[in-house]
């Protein structure tokens, strides 16, 4: 077991290990996300009240849930580096930062075109609208602050205490529903009761939750096998390896 | 099949630009992030190899062998 480990944390280890569950990540993405999508978008019962606009949930709640949950990665994978100046939980959280930004925005505009209808705005100062918006703000912040400096260390040191400074924000946009009962809604679903929908509308829902995580660890994984190649490209294994690849 | 028609289903219910504008945003962003680790992939590793055979040609050059790289 700790042998494992050990092979995962090294980037040579981490690069043979991870080429086996690239495809299996990417095809159950691509299938939980595609049967998901479909049963949402067409086949799930609309809503009494919200009609069809309601179906924007399938992507909204994924797409949030990631954006928090890449932050929360990505500052474990910074307190990790800090600790233990292991390379590579430095290398994975670069390349899921990007992915991160893009989720909270997808969430936002997701949310904000469904505001439109149901709550006549697409934008309030709410509680959990503007901790979202925080937190892209974050997102920024981190990539930059990456990008701001000469040495690659100063860099990935930087960006690792800003993740982990910001990660304060992560339980206030959970809880911002409910110390601040503003505008948007408590969460529809928890881990402790049964659903309060049909399963024909919380199934789907579940299938895209499922298929976004995995397309997050597809595309971290893959992004950071790419960076491994980058940053050990002088080492003898990436050169015998890139000799193998024709 | 909660629609009776396609014209239904692309209409919404009268929330076609909210839904699928919604579904638009997202989907762009996943192939986007999926082709570019793809594309990032190709890319790094086809400038290895230019990389190694560039300093296979100037090790050869150098040594005046074309055969093989310098041994490390």
């Amino acid at each position: 077991m700790w042998a494992f480990i050990h092979k995962l944390g090294s980037p040579k280890g981490f690069y043979a290990i991870s080429a086996r569950w690239l495809t299996p990540l990417w095809l159950a993405a691509a299938a939980l996300i595609l049967i998901g999508g479909t049963w949402g978008l067409a086949f799930s019962p609309a809503d009494y009240q919200q009609g069809d606009s309601f179906r924007i949930i399938y992507v909204h709640v994924p797409a949030a849930f990631l954006a928090q949950s890449i932050f929360v990665a990505m500052a474990a994978a910074g307190f990790v580096f800090m600790v233990w100046k292991i390379k590579l939980a430095d290398m994975a959280a670069a390349m899921m930062a990007p992915l991160g930004a893009g989720m909270t925005f997808v969430a936002l505009f997701s949310g904000a075109v469904w505001g439109v209808p149901t709550w006549g705005t697409w934008w309030q100062w709410d509680a959990r609208l503007t901790s979202m918006l925080i937190l892209f703000f974050l997102y920024i912040g981190v990539i930059a602050l990456r990008g701001a400096f000469a040495s690659r260390d100063g860099g990935a040191r930087a960006a690792s205490v800003l993740a982990m400074v910001g990660v304060i924000n992560i339980p206030i946009i959970k809880y911002s529903v409910e110390w601040w009962y503003t505008l948007h809604q408590p969460a529809t679903f928890s881990i402790t009761s049964k659903p309060a929908m049909p399963a024909a509308m919380w199934l789907p829902l579940l299938l895209m939750v499922l298929g976004f995580y995995c397309f997050f660890i597809a595309v971290t994984l893959m992004r950071t096998r790419s960076e491994i190649l980058r940053r050990e490209s002088s080492k003898r294994w990436v050169r015998a390896l890139v000799e193998e690849q024709r | 099949m909660a629609f009776d028609s396609l014209s239904a289903f692309l209409a919404m219910g009268g929330y076609a630009p909210y839904v699928w504008s919604a579904y638009g945003a997202t989907a762009a962003l996943l192939l986007g992030v999926g082709w570019h680790a793809r594309a990032e992939r190709r890319r790094v590793l086809r400038d290895l190899k230019r990389r190694i055979r560039r300093e296979r040609y100037q090790a050869g050059a150098a040594n005046n062998t074309t055969e093989e790289g310098p041994r490390r």
